[in-house]
């Protein structure tokens, strides 16, 4: 005990020497004037897009470069959200209605599944949750070609489902709940079975409130890749006015003369919900996303 | 009786959302993209002809494949020695002591990986431009060089590439190597420095072995993504042929122009299991080179 207490104060002196050294200190200083450009690097592309949707197409492309618009505008909204060139308003909404349908199915199947290998034990547990976890493994590249035959021989081409329904399925966010379902005790379960609720009342009523952080980070993340998807979109919807906004804007490059400004403020305007998510909910996020790094 | 029977059927009924759907949405299509890679199948309703392995023998001599197995490649290998290294480097600078504004740095950080490949790809369309682009006008000319064609010149587009993946993925990289190196005991360092060990030497023989599972997480994921990218080169060079001689088609990229552009849907299913056996053979040598077999 009383070398420990001497051993922690040869710490302090030894921390409070280093501190007070000048060239430890300048070093951090020239570290901090790093991190300073790190942040104007990745925040001006950011920038540059946000002042670009506020200028007229001429001046985005003109001598000299200014970040701020000398002659702000609100033209290039006017003209997306008017729909002239292409229907923005609806496929913001299409993307909405894909992205919150996708996440609240794929919560419900993912919390549903989490549970049963969290919470029972049953023959073949083992070699199915081998198999769900060796699905984390195979390349989507495979099944691009036979999944769009597959839904286009069940008629969910050019349709919503074709998105959602493959979406809801997902090995991570099973392997997600369950991590965090395992940490429920089961003294409470087998109290409510004694209670004589149902299986699935004891799943809806007492495991899922239980895991609402959990289950707001898997929503989160879902939202995300859903929000952000292009090429399976591309590949199952055929028609302009069901295009999620990601095939909207790519399609605006396409035009004769492309119209910057416009580009711009959809890109910019299509960002918004999820920077709104994001800071509504980072340090949740930023804890939780980190599990699969360390303990995965 | 009953009460027993039902009572084992419960598990497999909240396991089976995620099982049925896996069997439908993907064994199914996974062994169908194998049956039709071997026939050739021009066109959504056309009859297959019978080709044995001419799929796959044409796949090794096509130039096409050939390019982008080489360019994809060059982002892969930009990708683990670029961007994986300054993430590594943004991780350590972001974990010094008492650094004012941590929390800020690290979400401003991972807002590029949460903008849609899309918006990265518009927004680095005008970064990349030549004579009113960001890069040009604000860092090369400024420092005396030459303005680069950086989406049309053939060589400068790959690292165009490989700027906007460290512009977009070394925050989030960054993020899983900050949780990792929380995980360091700092007694371990602190001994280490008592002993008279320099800092470098703390690195490499501590905290670099140390990290090797985050490593591999990272690198896993970033040998994965690169493979997997499609929408940012889609949208920075326009169409799905990659730009000028192809100098940027990606290997998904290449899957989606045949399968779905040219409709050689059998042609594109071998290409697709070609991609999945190159990313599992990479992914395996990377964990075998990181020693995740051995005992350590």
């Amino acid at each position: 005990m009383a070398i420990n207490a001497s051993m922690q104060e040869k710490n302090m002196t030894v921390r409070t020497g280093r501190k007070v050294h000048w060239q430890s200190l300048f070093e951090r200083g020239l570290l901090y004037v790093l991190l300073l450009i790190c942040v104007v690097l990745t925040g001006a592309p950011f920038v540059y897009m946000i002042t670009g949707s506020f200028k007229e197409n001429a001046e985005i492309f003109s001598f000299p470069l200014h970040f701020l618009p000398q002659v702000p505008t609100l033209i290039n909204y006017q003209r997306l959200l008017s729909g002239a060139d292409i229907p923005f308003v609806a496929q913001f909404g299409n993307s909405a209605i894909v992205a919150i349908s996708q996440t609240l199915l794929n919560l419900l199947f993912s919390s549903m599944v989490g549970w049963g290998f969290a919470k029972f034990e049953f023959r073949g547990k083992r070699v199915l949750f081998l198999i769900l976890l060796g699905s984390l493994t195979i390349p989507f590249q495979i099944i691009l070609v036979p999944l769009f035959l597959l839904m286009l021989r069940i008629n969910f081409l050019d349709s919503y489902l074709g998105i959602i329904i493959p979406g809801a399925i997902s090995a991570f966010g099973v392997f997600f709940m369950r991590q965090n379902m395992l940490s429920i005790p089961s003294e409470l379960i087998d109290a409510a079975r004694i209670d004589g609720a149902s299986e699935w009342g004891i799943f809806w009523r007492i495991g899922l409130p239980l895991v609402k952080g959990a289950l707001s980070v898997l929503a989160v993340l879902v939202f995300l890749g859903s929000w952000n998807d292009y090429l399976w979109p591309l590949i199952i919807l055929r028609s302009t006015e069901k295009f999620t906004y990601p095939l909207g804007l790519a399609t605006l490059y396409g035009l004769y003369k492309i119209e910057y400004g416009m580009i711009l403020a959809g890109a910019f305007l299509a960002t918004l919900p999820i920077i709104a998510i994001f800071i509504a909910g980072r340090k949740q996020l930023l804890n939780n996303l980190t599990i699969g790094a360390i303990k995965g | 009786m009953v009460y027993n029977w039902r009572r084992r059927l419960v598990p497999y009924l909240f396991i089976s959302p995620f099982f049925v759907g896996y069997a439908i949405f993907f064994v199914y299509p996974v062994l169908w993209a194998l049956y039709l890679s071997f026939f050739k199948k021009s066109g959504i309703n056309s009859t297959p002809r019978f080709l044995g392995l001419d799929n796959y023998r044409d796949l090794v001599s096509d130039p096409l494949f050939i390019k982008a197995l080489i360019n994809t490649s060059y982002y892969a290998a930009g990708s683990i020695f670029v961007i994986v290294p300054a993430a590594l480097g943004l991780a350590l600078i972001l974990s010094m002591r008492h650094l004012p504004w941590r929390e800020f740095f690290r979400f401003f950080f991972f807002a590029p990986n949460i903008t849609a490949g899309v918006v990265v790809a518009i927004i680095f369309r005008l970064v990349f431009e030549l004579d009113y682009g960001l890069l040009n006008n604000y860092i090369l000319v400024p420092l005396g060089i030459e303005p680069v064609r950086w989406l049309r010149d053939v060589r400068f587009i790959m690292p165009a590439i490989i700027l906007m993946g460290l512009w977009r993925y070394t925050g989030i990289n960054a993020l899983y190597f900050m949780a990792g190196l929380q995980n360091i005991p700092a007694e371990v360092k602190e001994a280490a420095i008592i002993d008279g060990a320099s800092r470098g030497q703390v690195f490499r023989y501590i905290t670099l072995p140390l990290l090797r599972p985050v490593l591999i997480f990272v690198l896993s994921f970033a040998i994965i993504g690169s493979y997997n990218l499609f929408s940012e080169p889609s949208i920075l060079l326009g169409g799905y042929e990659g730009g000028p001689r192809n100098a940027g088609l990606f290997l998904t990229m290449y899957l989606y122009r045949m399968g779905f552009r040219n409709l050689e849907l059998g042609y594109a299913a071998a290409l697709g299991y070609a991609l999945a056996i190159i990313i599992l053979v990479l992914t395996l040598l990377q964990l075998r080179i990181l020693g995740m077999f051995r005992e350590d």
